[in-house]
């Protein structure tokens, strides 16, 4: 799957995030069971996009040491991560409500590798960083 | 919190997922709770400006929001019968409340 056209996919479903009735129209209705599993999920990666909120909130309030732009851009990181996160969410919860009316194989996705990447990144240049400001 | 799931027409539900819902709802909710903890001390932080005490009352309002989704929620879950899947307006108004409070985060702490 291209970017493109994953792209196009999101801004279509932008349009069933805010008209339950089109998703409720398709296919039959899923077990009511797979429905709350599925709303789990979403809430579980809505917690994770508040997490990553908070912890932009903490890099500026428990890190003053930091050099303004190093602890404005890791905050900014981590802020950005929380949006993408909450809308990737909300995305994603869609295309298996739809997927599991038209009993249809749930979405794959290539979001929860780059989401920890991100992490990982951000991790570590905060380690680097904290140690760089005890050395200097 | 009570217990109202156990009706005379429905089979129990030995996987209790209305439950487990109910409690995933309070959990994002505590965690959102937290977040608009955080904002609030950034905006107190070091003298509070008029500006900052507005984003800081918006993010209060943002959570106020965010809480009421999930007591509506969580009312429909304890209710009798077969809970209704979530509608997606619901879904993108929570994703909203905790978009616009990333919003006022970046206004925060820049």
């Amino acid at each position: 799957m291209g970017k493109v056209p994953r792209v196009i996919g999101f801004v279509r479903n932008i349009r069933l995030w805010f008209a339950p009735e089109e998703i409720r129209e398709e296919g039959s209705t899923p077990d009511y069971r797979f429905s709350l599993a599925n709303e789990r999920t979403f809430l579980a990666w809505l917690r994770t996009a508040l997490a990553l909120i908070g912890g932009g909130f903490a890099v500026d309030q428990f890190l003053p040491d930091l050099r303004w732009g190093w602890r404005v851009g890791l905050a900014f990181a981590l802020l950005a991560a929380g949006v993408l996160c909450s809308l990737r969410a909300v995305n994603h919860w869609v295309r298996c409500e739809r997927a599991m009316r038209r009993g249809e194989d749930l979405p794959g996705s290539r979001f929860p590798a780059v989401l920890s990447l991100a992490v990982a990144v951000v991790a570590v240049a905060m380690i680097v960083l904290v140690f760089a400001g005890w050395a200097g | 919190m009570s217990t109202g799931a156990q009706a005379p027409g429905r089979d129990r539900d030995p996987g209790l997922q209305p439950e487990r819902t109910r409690l995933a709802w309070r959990r994002t909710t505590l965690t959102g709770t937290v977040a608009a903890v955080l904002a609030v001390r950034t905006a107190l932080h070091g003298g509070a400006s008029a500006s900052g005490l507005a984003v800081g009352a918006l993010c209060c309002a943002l959570w106020s929001a965010f809480l009421l989704l999930a007591q509506l929620r969580i009312r429909t879950l304890t209710r009798p019968e077969t809970p209704p899947p979530l509608t997606a307006r619901h879904a993108t108004a929570a994703v909203l409340c905790t978009v616009a409070l990333a919003v006022c985060a970046a206004v925060l702490v820049v």
